[in-house]
């Protein structure tokens, strides 16, 4: 699918009516917040990440989700229905855990046919669909082997297609390739994101891996300390974060105190930066300013800022300078050709483009 | 679910708090049900034949320690930290006493240094193995396996990067040891410690058996309530033994709940190198023990093939014809097989699928709450005190489970009470093993949770719940304390009938008997390793 087309999949996922509803959730363990006020709708057929730090609630909103965990306030509906305090047995929803959770006595086939039962289900119909589902995440040999016998990737894929046995309206995904070795994680990523889209199925994963959040879903919501920051598609999170935590937490910047000033100017260590974004900030207000390495320009100009060079960290394709400009500590990035007989302590003149600065006020 | 802990909190509580409530509330009642409060508690301190015997129980309990615990650590360490040749057998040897009658040693050393003893020429003219020394040795005896199996434990944790540490920093061996695997093991110590002495002290059997004159707690409720039936002496009594009994408890929940905070989930498993100067001595203390404790059946066995000990010494197969020494005859060995069939047959599922609904399904609340500290409880109540509450229980004439009294069932139920601590920790453990989430993807898949528990967690924890069976199995068949009281015509254990033809003078057949017993459990341990090494062939990784 080519950029434009999927960009307005995306839109019209997003107008859409939600499937899957949640209204104010909170959840609290004791004295403990761990959810506040949970607004999120995912479209049918979307597919949602939950990205944020460790502890943050991420694990706790997926099981209220799947009614493994009763939220104390607010309300969630799938499918037009309330269902905040079903059992997970009345709801419609497969789900793969972090440890894959499959049964250590079972077969592979038998794993993904658990849920193939009662009248529905008459016994040749269920093998067939055990096949079927062996086949789309690639395994139809290993059926007859136990999980202890099988890789952790292959693992994985079992836990996939168990969720997937009974076409469940929604997939619940909870760190679901944390504990593969990087190559294998990459691999499957793309193979999930394209049974997904195969199947249509309304997904929602927790992950704390950025770039898997911002290269496999739809949507991304943001999450710190129980709230949702944001909810966009990733681009719009990486290019327009809504607040400080966004700007912080996605993708690399580095950043600076500084504070507003008339006319679109920010005042930052003794210098006046023009900022678009401080355009509409009133004179004197204290903000944090964010700038990603990427979008600092080399070469004299009009705005140009002497930066002394501080250290140098080579990742391949590029690398990544430290940069020491007058105080504010900046990050840019080079061509390993481009640095070519850069030393440490060099002076640069770099330039911060005003539209791409990005300032937050400081909160509280 | 409510529903099926409701009912085991109702078993525990019938089974359990009630009998104990009616023991304490005898305590302090008049031979007609009278409150009279502390009257019999200030005869019992003013008698000073009672207090004697306490004092006995004390310092023999204390003395049986002392000597257990050098022995059962220099033991476990030879079987954990050194290279000696033989370690499994070794294991497999440690654990024979725990199979038998605690009367099995006593026997023997009967055989050994009693009146007629083989080697009863070494003692001084005028001492005598019944009594104290008779009672201290059968009692290490009893209580060492206990001992070598906590050590085992403590010391198998070791973190091998610790002694790397230690060595790196050239600290001595001495030094390794006084500051590495001393702390280590600091708590498995404190708990082997009140283990064998509760052990001690509450016992019955050998004081019945080997004690002669000498009047300790367990034989004095025995006799307070057999012998001069005043049952408010013997709930004073009862609660006396009671006490030590509690603060071992707690004591030792202390110490478990260190031990497992010690070690992290991150160590790496200590594997000692060969060393003579450690292997050597160690191999021949560890030949030393299991050659007493294998000593000990075979003088039992060999006792009870003897024609007339020690007058006519030919071997024969009489003393086995029980009939000629007890109504009951081989009887008795069938009531005590299928009381532990029972035992295990029923208390096996009960503990295990109670563990379950409180690990995996229970709310918090008051009921789960008492549950969880009724499957506790047992551990710190003796055999002796149990037994004697169930009389007072279920014998007054009010109680409307009356009827059960002097059958099997009371014997079954008095047997899962009294051994379900152990046999509910063991279940915990490996519940708590499994993965949180396989209710979570059965209820995703609309299975019902009965099945999943069926086809999933049952089968995964099959060696746990055989270990469990055969645990309630080997301790209802060698149990003596606790049913002493309660077998009723035609329902007289094996065990008990060891007491009584001991005591009729028939030591050969007592012998006897309590070697079937043996071969008994010893035939369905292995039964259970041969089983536990097929089970999950195929799934579990090698
Ligand atoms: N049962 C509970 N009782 C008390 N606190 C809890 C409970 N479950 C979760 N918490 C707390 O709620 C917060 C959110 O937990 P959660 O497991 O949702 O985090 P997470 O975002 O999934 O983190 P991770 O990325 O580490 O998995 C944590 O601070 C956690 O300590
Ligand atoms: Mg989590």
């Amino acid at each position: 699918m080519d950029a434009p087309l999927r960009r307005q999949v995306r839109a019209t996922v997003s107008s859409a009516k939600p499937y899957l509803r949640i209204e104010g959730v909170g959840r609290d363990f004791g004295l403990f917040t761990a959810l506040r006020d949970v607004d999120i709708g995912v479209a049918k057929g979307e597919f949602l990440c939950l990205l944020g730090p460790s502890g943050c609630g991420k694990t706790t909103l997926l099981r209220t989700i799947a009614g493994l965990d009763v939220p104390t306030r607010g309300e969630i509906f799938q499918d037009g229905k309330l269902i905040t305090d079903l059992p997970p047995s009345q709801r419609d929803f497969g789900i793969v855990f972090q440890s894959y959770a499959l049964f250590p006595n079972l077969t592979v086939a038998a794993n993904v046919g658990y849920g193939l039962r009662g009248k529905a289900w008459p016994k040749a119909r269920a093998a067939a669909r055990v096949t079927e589902l062996l086949e789309l995440v690639g395994l139809p040999t290993l059926a007859q082997r136990y999980p202890a016998q099988i890789s952790g990737g292959q693992q994985q894929r079992v836990a996939l297609a168990r969720a997937l046995a009974n076409e469940p309206g929604l997939l619940l995904l909870d760190e679901p390739l944390s504990a593969l070795d990087a190559i294998v994680r990459l691999h499957l990523r793309s193979e999930l994101r394209a049974l997904q889209r195969r199947l249509g199925v309304t997904t929602v994963m927790v992950t704390h891996d950025q770039e898997e959040a911002l290269s496999l879903a739809d949507r991304v919501a943001v999450m710190d300390r129980g709230r949702v920051m944001q909810i966009g598609t990733p681009q719009e999170i990486y290019e327009r974060p809504a607040n400080a935590f966004v700007a912080s937490f996605v993708g690399r910047s580095a950043s600076f105190p500084a504070s507003a000033s008339a006319g679109g100017l920010l005042l930052a260590g003794g210098r006046r930066l023009p900022a678009f974004a401080a355009t509409a900030l009133p004179d004197g207000m204290p903000v944090r300013a964010f700038i990603r390495p990427e979008d600092v320009a080399f070469g004299e100009g009009a705005a140009s800022l002497p930066a002394e060079l501080r250290g140098i960290e080579f990742l391949g394709s590029v690398c990544r300078l430290d940069l020491d400009a007058g105080g504010l500590p900046l990050q840019a990035e080079m061509t390993p050709h481009a640095l070519c007989g850069l030393a440490i302590g060099a002076m640069l003149s770099v330039t911060l483009p005003p539209e791409k600065l990005m300032v937050f006020p400081l909160d509280g | 679910m409510r529903l099926g802990l409701a009912m085991a909190g109702l078993l525990l509580a019938v089974g359990l708090v009630m009998p104990l409530a009616v023991l304490l509330a005898r305590a302090f009642q008049g031979p007609n049900g009278e409150f009279i409060g502390l009257a019999y508690f200030v005869t019992y301190a003013s008698t000073p034949a009672l207090l004697r015997s306490a004092w006995n129980s004390l310092w023999t309990g204390a003395l049986t320690t002392a000597i257990v615990l050098p022995i059962a650590f220099t033991f476990a360490y030879g079987i954990t930290r050194s290279r000696l040749p033989g370690r499994g057998l070794f294991r497999a040897v440690m654990l024979i006493p725990i199979l038998a009658p605690s009367l099995l040693p006593a026997l023997s050393l009967i055989y050994l240094f009693g009146n007629q003893g083989l080697f009863r020429f070494m003692l001084p003219a005028d001492g005598s193995i019944y009594g104290p020394a008779g009672i201290v040795v059968a009692q290490c005896i009893y209580t060492f396996p206990h001992a070598a199996i906590i050590l085992s434990v403590a010391l198998g944790m070791a973190d091998a990067r610790l002694f790397e540490a230690a060595e790196t920093l050239k600290a001595s061996r001495f030094r390794i040891f006084l500051d590495v695997t001393l702390p280590a093991a600091r708590y498995g110590l404190v708990s082997a410690t009140v283990v064998v002495f509760t052990l001690a002290v509450t016992d019955f059997g050998i004081p019945k058996v080997i004690g002669g004159q000498f009047p300790v707690l367990a034989t004095d409720v025995y006799k307070q309530v057999i012998g001069q039936q005043n049952f408010s002496m013997g709930a004073v009594v009862a609660i006396v033994l009671l006490l030590p009994a509690l603060f071992s408890f707690f004591a030792e929940r202390w110490a478990q709940r260190r031990q497992s905070a010690s070690i992290s989930g991150r160590a790496v498993l200590y594997r000692a190198k060969p060393r003579a100067a450690r292997d050597m001595p160690l191999l021949l203390i560890c030949l030393a023990v299991a050659a007493v404790l294998l000593g000990m059946v075979g003088m039992a066995g060999w006792g009870s093939l003897i024609r007339f000990w020690p007058y006519n010494m030919t071997l024969t197969l009489s003393n086995y014809d029980f009939a000629r020494f007890d109504s009951d005859g081989w009887g008795s060995l069938q009531t005590s097989a299928a009381m532990g069939a029972w035992t295990a047959l029923i208390g096996t599922p009960l503990v295990f699928v109670v563990a379950y609904l409180l690990e995996r399904g229970a709310r918090p609340g008051a009921l789960s709450g008492f549950v969880r500290v009724a499957a506790i409880a047992p551990l710190a109540v003796p055999g002796l005190v149990l037994g004697l509450a169930y009389i007072l229980f279920f014998n007054h004439p009010a109680n409307p489970f009356g009827f059960i009294y002097g059958t099997m069932a009371i014997l079954v139920l008095n047997c899962v009470i009294h051994f379900y601590t152990v046999a509910h920790l063991t279940a915990v453990t490996a519940i708590r093993q499994l993965d949180p989430e396989f209710e979570a993807v059965g209820a995703s898949l609309r299975v019902p949770r009965w099945r999943t528990f069926l086809r999933v967690t049952v089968p995964i924890s099959l060696p746990a719940i055989l270990d469990i069976a055969v645990y309630l199995f080997v301790n209802a068949m060698t149990t003596v304390s606790a049913v002493v009281f309660l077998y009723g015509s035609g329902s007289k254990p094996a065990s008990v009938a060891v007491v009584q033809m001991d005591e009729a003078g028939q030591v050969a057949a007592a012998a006897a008997m309590a070697c079937v017993i043996l071969a008994i459990t010893a035939t369905v341990k292995l039964a259970q390793l041969g089983v536990s090494l097929s089970l999950g062939r195929g799934w579990r990784p090698a």
